[in-house]
Parts: structure tokens; C-alpha cells; sequence
């Protein structure tokens, strides 16, 4: 299991690493942008990892609301990949609101404009940082119960978010798969999205994979001081 | 026949804001300051401030109603009065509806006080529809109101419970306060047609009621 997991690590680092090069030496710069574009492939497939990880922990939040009284042991399970998904995606999105607006600069003019998806991906960042605050602020167990509420409230949130600011104005460019025609980008460049995406992807698992672990280190050592606690 | 329970906890909270009268008086004064704040310094003119004006009543009430809320809870607080409420036989829920029920009643009768001072503030004359005012209002009131009340008691179980209160608040509520802010200032200046934006309202509230109301017992029993 140990030399699986460092097995992955090398993988994911090499698979980085060939992601840098296809991005930033393979694929031809943009015919109207230049090489600025090439931001694209860090911006892009950070912004889906920011989707899936906090899609994980609305998942794992539930499922621990679910099993809370009947499966204590995996409902903190559940609880701990809650953490480390929405950590994740925090990180993420970071980097998506970082990257953004420093392509945005030399392409629209602008650092930041208030569009459908810039404000509904800064409101998403707020709401998981407020969410992280909680579980910060809260002591003891029924802190996992109140941040896993917050958690749903959140993501019921995000669709709501992004249909108000869709009705309120639009500067982004349509989404690069299913974006209908002349959406997307010239398809010589899919090969640095697509390793972009797995690198990422399996950059992202293995934090997740490693925070993880710590958490529910963590759990289990609070819960042995509790039960010492009790027994003297 | 007996009342609901919901109504019981309304009649409770009522009857104890009327006595100490806490709440709306907090809550009114904070809001004329704010307003005077405001009007202060941006001194606008009298077709800025049509642009502005929904903004700064939606923003100074959800700022005194946050001071509120903070209060709604603490309340109970006092002599383990919510460990009662936890062992009583009513549902969770119920004390959810009737606490938000009262707070609404107090937040829209701060902002009706407020209304005409307003107007005499801002140089006030809408433009379009001012009656739908009164269908927006409270409809972006019970949207703070609702998620208000619920993340009160959520962090009222946490340490720094005052501070945390619009940390947790003030990101779920945005696209109400979109809603709430584009409405109003689109019935102000006449310039567009606030429906979509009413709707927009309508639904946030349908949302958020059913998620709170389900959810609150498990606030309610978060140690258990």
C-alpha cells in the first residue's frame, strides 16, 4: 500500500512534468492571444478540479450527516475526505482566481470584471473558506455536524449563484466542452488540456489522499484521549 | 383545540421583544445610522441616489439584522433555556418557523420606520412600480431572515459566536441580495423590469426555507 502510494506520487510528478512541456513547448501558441494563452492549460483544468473536489465533499458531507448514528466509524471517515476535498478545491480555486485575472489583464484589459462565472467562482471561494472557518471555530463532535449542514447549504447555493450573476451579465467566454459551436479551442491544443487535466487530477487525489490520512489520524487519536478520559 | 407549536414559539418571542423591545430598537437605530453614514459620505444627487438607494436600505438592514439575530439565540441561552426546548415535545422545526416568523415581523416593521425617512434622505421618487417595493422587500427579508436564523444557531455552538455569525451568512445570501438590490433599483430608476429578479427572490426563499427546515433538527441535536 506504502509503495502504491509512492508509486503514485512519481507518476503524478512525472505526469506534471510532461504536462509543463506539452503546454509549454508542443502545442503552438494562439493565433490572436500568443503565448499568454498558454495560461489556459493551468487555468482551465484547475477551475474543473475546483468543481470536483468541492462536488466530493458536498458528497462526503452528506454521507456523513446520513450514517452519523448508525456507522460512527465511517461517517468519520466521511468526514475527514469531507475536509480534505474541500481543502483541495480551496486550493484550486485559488489558483483559478490567481490565473485568472492575470490572463484576463493582457487579453480583456481588465483584472476583473463582475461576470456570471468570475462571481460565482469568488462566491463559491467564500463559502468554503466560511465553511473551513466553521469547522476552525466549532469544538468537539458536533463541530463535524454543523460543518456538514454548512456544506450542503453551500453547494445548494452555487447553482442559485451562477443563474443570478448569468441574469446579471456575461463577459466570459462559453465553456470549452459542450459550449455549442465556435465555443472552445482549436483542437491542436487539446493534447496540453488533456494531460493538464490528468496531472491535476492525480496531483489533486493524492493531497487529497495524504490529508486524508492525517484527519483521520487525527479522529482516531482524539477519540483514544476521550476514551482515556472516561476511563480514569 | 390547540395551537400549533409554531405559533406557541411565535406568541413566546413576540410577547418578549414587546417587553423588552430590545431588538427593534437596536436594530432601528443601527439602520438610521447606517443610512446617515451613507448619505453622508457619498452626498449624491438626486438621480445617484436612485441608483444607489436600494443598495444602502438592503445593506443596512442585513447589517442591523445580523446584530439582531446574534440576540435571537443567546436568549435561549440564558437558564438552559434550549436544552428545554431540545427535551420538549415539539418538533424542531416549529421553534425554527416561529423564531424566524417573529424576526421577520421585527425586521419588516424596522423597515417600514425606515421607509420615510428614506425618501426624505435620498430626495426619493421612483420611477417605476413603487407598489412592487412592497413585494420585494419582503421577499429579500425572509431570505436573510430564514438563513439568518438558522446559521445564528448554528454558530451559536462555536466559540467566537458573534464573529461568526456574518461570516457564515453573508456568502450564502449574495444572490438574495443580488436579487433584492437589482429589483429595487430597477422599480427606483424604471429603467428595466424587476420580474425576473422577483422570481429569482421567490425561488431562493422556496429553496432555503425547505433545506432549513429540514436541517434544522440536526442542528438542533448536533451533539447527540
Amino acid at each position: 500500500m506504502k509503495l502504491f502510494r509512492w508509486l503514485f506520487a512519481a507518476a503524478t510528478v512525472a505526469a506534471l512534468a510532461n504536462a509543463f512541456r506539452v503546454a509549454m513547448f508542443v502545442v503552438p501558441a494562439d493565433k490572436e492571444q500568443g503565448d499568454i494563452f498558454r495560461i489556459f492549460f493551468y487555468h482551465f483544468p484547475s477551475a474543473m478540479m475546483t468543481f470536483l473536489f468541492f462536488f466530493i465533499s458536498f458528497v462526503a458531507s452528506i454521507v456523513y450527516l446520513v450514517k452519523r448514528r448508525s456507522n460512527p466509524a465511517g461517517a468519520l471517515k466521511a468526514d475527514a475526505l469531507a475536509l480534505a476535498a474541500a481543502e483541495m478545491g480551496v486550493a484550486f480555486c485559488t489558483v483559478v482566481l490567481i490565473t485568472g485575472p492575470l490572463w484576463a489583464r493582457p487579453v480583456w484589459g481588465i483584472w476583473w470584471t463582475w461576470d456570471e462565472r468570475l462571481t460565482s467562482t469568488l462566491v463559491l471561494y467564500l463559502i468554503y473558506i466560511a465553511y473551513l472557518l466553521l469547522r476552525r471555530f466549532a469544538a468537539g463532535p458536533q463541530m463535524r455536524t454543523l460543518a456538514a449542514v454548512m456544506a450542503i447549504f453551500g453547494y445548494v447555493d452555487v447553482p442559485i449563484v451562477y443563474m443570478s450573476t448569468r441574469w446579471w451579465r456575461t463577459q466570459h467566454p462559453s465553456p470549452v466542452f459542450f459550449g455549442g459551436e465556435n465555443a472552445g479551442i482549436d483542437p491542436s491544443m487539446m493534447p496540453a488540456v488533456w494531460w493538464n487535466l490528468a496531472a491535476w487530477l492525480a496531483w489533486g487525489i493524492l493531497i487529497m489522499s495524504w490529508r486524508y490520512a492525517a484527519e483521520h489520524r487525527l479522529q482516531a487519536a482524539e477519540q483514544r484521549e476521550a476514551l482515556k478520559a472516561l476511563e480514569v | 383545540m390547540r395551537q400549533p407549536y409554531f405559533l406557541i414559539h411565535l406568541a413566546k418571542d413576540l410577547r418578549l421583544e414587546w417587553r423588552s423591545k430590545d431588538a427593534i430598537n437596536s436594530m432601528l437605530f443601527f439602520a438610521v445610522l447606517v443610512v446617515v453614514l451613507f448619505s453622508l459620505a457619498f452626498d449624491p444627487t438626486r438621480e445617484a441616489s436612485r441608483q444607489i438607494a436600494g443598495g444602502i436600505l438592503c445593506v443596512a438592514t442585513m447589517f442591523a439584522a445580523v446584530s439582531a439575530l446574534n440576540q435571537a439565540w443567546a436568549r435561549e441561552l440564558r437558564h438552559q433555556v434550549l436544552d428545554a426546548q431540545r427535551m420538549a415535545s415539539a418538533p424542531g422545526a416549529a421553534l425554527f418557523l416561529g423564531k424566524v416568523l417573529a424576526n421577520f415581523i421585527f425586521v419588516m416593521a424596522v423597515e417600514i420606520l425606515l421607509a420615510p425617512l428614506f425618501v426624505v434622505f435620498y430626495n426619493l421618487h421612483p420611477l417605476g412600480n413603487a407598489w412592487l417595493l412592497g413585494l420585494v422587500m419582503p421577499l429579500g427579508t425572509w431570505a436573510l431572515i430564514v438563513n439568518g436564523v438558522f446559521f445564528a444557531a448554528l454558530s451559536i455552538r462555536t466559540r467566537s459566536r458573534e464573529l461568526l455569525l456574518p461570516l457564515l451568512l453573508f456568502p450564502i445570501f449574495i444572490p438574495a441580495l443580488l436579487g433584492m438590490v437589482l429589483s429595487a433599483n430597477a422599480i427606483l430608476t424604471g429603467d428595466s423590469d424587476p420580474g425576473l429578479w422577483i422570481k429569482l427572490l421567490a425561488g431562493y426563499d422556496i429553496i432555503f426555507t425547505t433545506i432549513s427546515l429540514l436541517l434544522f433538527e440536526v442542528i438542533l441535536h448536533a451533539e447527540g
